[in-house]
């Protein structure tokens, strides 16, 4: 059994060392808000936070999690979290939607890290992270709303 | 009352959430009226506390139907939109057909919008006079004494006022009218209005919108399906044994596209189908795309079945005083959405029932009964919101609906099929490659005087269901774009071959024009430098009989500043195309780096689709249009070595990413016409008009897509 910490709880599951974390959440746990897209850590759907950082369920073997703290979007919590989710809709950024809560997780690390991002912070910290219906333009706008009412607060 | 996600769970649906691990089915069905509550007809019902359900018969997968075919029923219905509940219908030919379809349900070619304009208005004003009627014998008062405002029915005389909710008991029992009478235009406080939001933004921004490989029943399984490596080959032979033998592997199942790999999860049934040994056919002479561009190049010189004609092409060529020729090239495409194909299939002795994001519902239907050995009827459908489609959902195979019946039938579970990217990137169904050759004359004066342009690529409808729709020879969606140039010009044929080959074609959003509107707009702006005119000039003078066409050209050309200086290294160019009805117009500027490097900085577009219903949906479907297009224009290739395609996943079948994506500015043409398409016709100008501004930029024409990163 792997013991892990998943938004704040405490989950122990029975998994081989190597199966990729998404599908420990997905299959295992049921916590479907987390998304396979590649496989291959090149598209960002499957985007978690692991110690507060944004990595691909779908590369991370579960066998090295132990005593990490994982967070998907359903436990994406806090000031920064909650104005970037605000921002999103306000501005009504997904179309299909099967990307966004990576993108949502990227953007809110990034405002964690650097409030008030330029255009060229955004490209480097989301172009890893690929929208297929081109919500782009969007996306961009949003972090840079809810960057505007982060008053420098992190 | 409380805004609804037109993506979760709701009252009417058959999901029940058990806490955060995940989804268990429930008993229950779609089409019940539940007590008490007023089911007004096929749309639109209002339960005693006053919640609106309205029944959505198309897919969301992005475009936008689950917000503005509820703003269709809410403007004649006076209600907020935002308290709208959305039912996705199941599949039922006869109550949720595409009225542009005959007697199939499905979502495709744009027509979403346009084809429930007055069906669904109608809906809306039908439920509103049944209430308006109830309440006038309620009160027995005239009913010209009484409007309905905001979910109420209003006396104006002595301000008296009833809820809908209280209602709906005396409305059921009303006959609906057959032509309720619908708003003037002009009285709209939805359609057309800025303001209107979507309805499912919060449920795909927080994750809980719920997608076909989402959904969970009792018993489920996950399957992969080992397909093919080369197009055309067949299963020859396979050793279960290696797969079985690994934890979680299940059962190992041949199927008619490949060998199942079913496994307790998706993990297990991947390493399953990696660890499983089978032989494939070796096919005569698989296709590769060095031997398609050799035998299509060589068919450009021979005439094809003529799809239009008008004067005399071949005489005039050799009239003219100056004669230009070309040839364009489109590749292969995946519509690699987000989402990899899936769907989840139950099936017992007497019904089958399929969760997916279905987009060809009736057809689907039929399919998975032909699979299962069971009458359409049996087969129910819970039509889910999709991660993107493009086209890849609505296919005449049916491919991954029949592979989820073969293997639920063949282990006897519940099954959820699910493709990889790599399935996904490699399994066919592509945009078809296309070559247009291209001969056109000028006269003295500069003006073309002939075109010929032969086309040529593999028929989509051809050997499908779909096959009686090709007239004479002709596939109208291989020629869709081409064969309706608006351009005057006098001498003017189009031409078609269509050779067959193992790959299997699809459409992909904007389908025919996808590749037509490249050819022509940028042919078109090579006549314009051989015969010294400036593009906007020319195809203004070409167009007087176009007038939609020239409105949505002069308002891009206005607004993206065509015609000023701009440094060097910069370029401006244009593209005008109509598709699925409506006209759009793009000017592309983009900047040429010191070592060639492609930059698209800004995109005008010009759009007219009649009236815009959701204006806010049409831009984002005009961003995402361009977004999807220029993904193509720049990097998008599928390649054939052998009959294999050479591209995998995302690393080597590059999409647009957020550093690439230009500014977009979008310009909604104000219009009383009644609605067109909007899903699809953003994508066909941007390859020309970023191919004519690298023109512009560098006086080098592309006339191979992909452009590349560098010219």
């Amino acid at each position: 059994m792997i013991s892990l910490m998943i938004n704040g709880e405490r989950r122990k599951v029975d998994a081989s060392p190597d199966m990729p974390l998404l599908w420990v959440l997905r299959d295992q746990l049921g916590l479907n808000f987390t998304r396979y897209g590649c496989g291959q850590g090149l598209c960002g759907a499957c985007t978690i936070l692991l110690d507060g950082e944004p990595v691909r369920a779908c590369m991370t073997p579960v066998g090295e999690l132990a005593g990490r703290r994982i967070t998907t979007i359903h436990g994406l919590e806090g000031g920064v979290a909650k104005l970037v989710k605000a921002a999103w809709v306000e501005l009504d950024v997904p179309q299909c939607g099967y990307c966004q809560a990576g993108q949502v997780l990227a953007a809110t690390v990034l405002l964690r890290k650097n409030p008030k991002p330029s255009d060229a912070d955004i490209d480097d910290a989301l172009d890893g992270h690929l929208c297929r219906c081109g919500t782009y333009r969007r996306i961009r706008a949003a972090i840079h709303l809810a960057a505007s009412r982060l008053g420098g607060a992190p | 009352m409380s805004r609804f996600d037109a993506t979760a769970l709701g009252r009417r649906d058959f999901l029940k959430v058990c806490g955060a691990a995940g989804l268990t089915l429930a008993a229950g069905s779609t089409a019940a009226a539940e007590p008490g509550e007023f089911v007004a007809n096929a749309f639109v019902s209002i339960a005693a506390d006053g919640q609106v359900t309205v029944t959505v018969k198309h897919l969301e997968m992005g475009q936008g139907v689950a917000t503005g075919l509820p703003v269709l029923v809410a403007e004649e219905l006076e209600v907020d939109p935002a308290a709208i509940q959305i039912a996705y219908a199941p599949a039922d030919a006869k109550r949720y057909n595409n009225l542009f379809w005959g007697p199939s349900q499905g979502t495709g070619g744009s027509t979403a919008t346009a084809n429930s304009w007055e069906q669904l208005r109608k809906a809306g004003a039908g439920a509103r006079e049944m209430l308006v009627e109830a309440a006038a014998r309620r009160l027995k008062v005239d009913r010209a004494g009484l409007v309905a405002l905001n979910g109420e029915v209003v006396h104006g005389a002595s301000g008296r006022r009833i809820a809908y909710g209280d209602l709906v008991g005396d409305a059921a029992k009303l006959t609906p009218p057959d032509n309720p009478p619908l708003k003037a235009p002009a009285d709209f406080r939805l359609i057309g209005r800025a303001g209107v939001k979507r309805s499912d933004s919060k449920a795909k921004t927080e994750g809980t919108a719920v997608y076909g490989g989402d959904i969970r029943l009792p018993g489920l399984v996950t399957a992969l399906v080992a397909r093919p490596p080369v197009f055309g080959a067949k299963l020859k032979d396979f050793d279960r044994r290696p797969a079985l033998a690994l934890a979680g592997v299940v059962a190992v199942v041949p199927i008619s596209s490949g060998v199942a790999v079913v496994g307790t999860d998706f993990w297990s049934a991947h390493r399953g189908r990696e660890a499983l040994k089978v032989d494939w056919t070796t096919p005569a002479n698989p296709p590769s795309t060095e031997t398609i561009r050799r035998d299509w190049t060589a068919l450009l010189d021979k005439p094809g079945l003529v799809a239009r004609a008008q004067g005399e092409a071949e005489a005039a060529l050799g009239r003219g005083s100056k004669r230009l020729s070309a040839v364009y090239e489109t590749p292969y495409l995946a519509h690699a959405p987000m989402e990899p194909l899936n769907c989840v299939v139950k099936l017992s002795r007497d019904k089958c029932e399929i969760w997916t994001g279905c987009q060809f519902q009736t057809h689907d239907q039929a399919m998975a009964a032909k699979a299962a050995g069971l009458r359409p009827d049996q087969v129910d459908i819970h039509t889910l919101v999709a991660g993107g489609s493009f086209g890849r959902r609505a296919n005449p195979a049916s491919d991954y609906i029949v592979e989820g019946v073969e293997i639920a039938k063949a282990v006897g579970a519940p099954v959820r099929l699910m493709w990889t990217r790599e399935d996904d990137i490699r399994g066919g169904y592509y945009r078809p490659m296309f070559l247009h050759g291209f001969e056109a004359a000028l006269d003295a004066g500069g003006m073309p005087s002939a075109w010929r342009h032969r086309i040529c690529g593999q028929s989509i409808l051809d050997g499908g269901p779909f096959a009686a729709m090709i007239k004479d020879g002709i596939d109208f969606v291989s020629v869709e774009g081409a064969a309706n140039l608006p351009y005057a010009i006098a001498n003017l044929q189009v031409e078609l071959h269509s050779p067959k080959l193992s790959v299997p074609v699809l459409w992909w959003r904007s389908v025919g024009s996808s590749h037509t509107a490249f050819a022509t707009e940028c042919f078109l702006d090579e006549l314009a430098h051989a015969g010294g005119k400036d593009p906007l000039a020319l195809r203004r003078a070409l167009l007087a009989d176009h007038p939609r066409h020239l409105a949505v050209l002069e308002l891009a050309a206005a607004k993206s500043g065509w015609g000023e200086p701009l440094p060097p290294g910069k370029g401006r160019g244009l593209a005008v195309h109509e598709s699925f009805n409506s006209f759009v117009a793009q000017v592309a500027e983009v900047t040429i780096g010191p070592k060639g490097e492609i930059k698209v900085d800004r995109v005008v577009c010009a759009v007219d689709c009649g009236i815009a219903v959701t204006p806010d949906v049409v831009k984002a479907q005009m961003e995402g249009g361009i977004a999807f297009g220029l993904s193509a224009a720049l990097f998008g290739e599928i390649t054939l070595k052998d009959g294999a395609a050479e591209q995998s996943n995302f690393h080597d079948y590059r999409c647009l990413r957020m550093s690439e994506m230009p500014k977009v500015e979008v310009h909604i043409m104000p219009s009383a016409a009644a609605p067109t398409g909007v899903g699809e016709p953003g994508v066909p100008p941007i390859a020309p008009a970023v191919c004519n501004a690298i023109f512009a930029a560098t006086g080098k024409r592309v006339r191979k897509l992909p452009i590349g990163e560098k010219i």
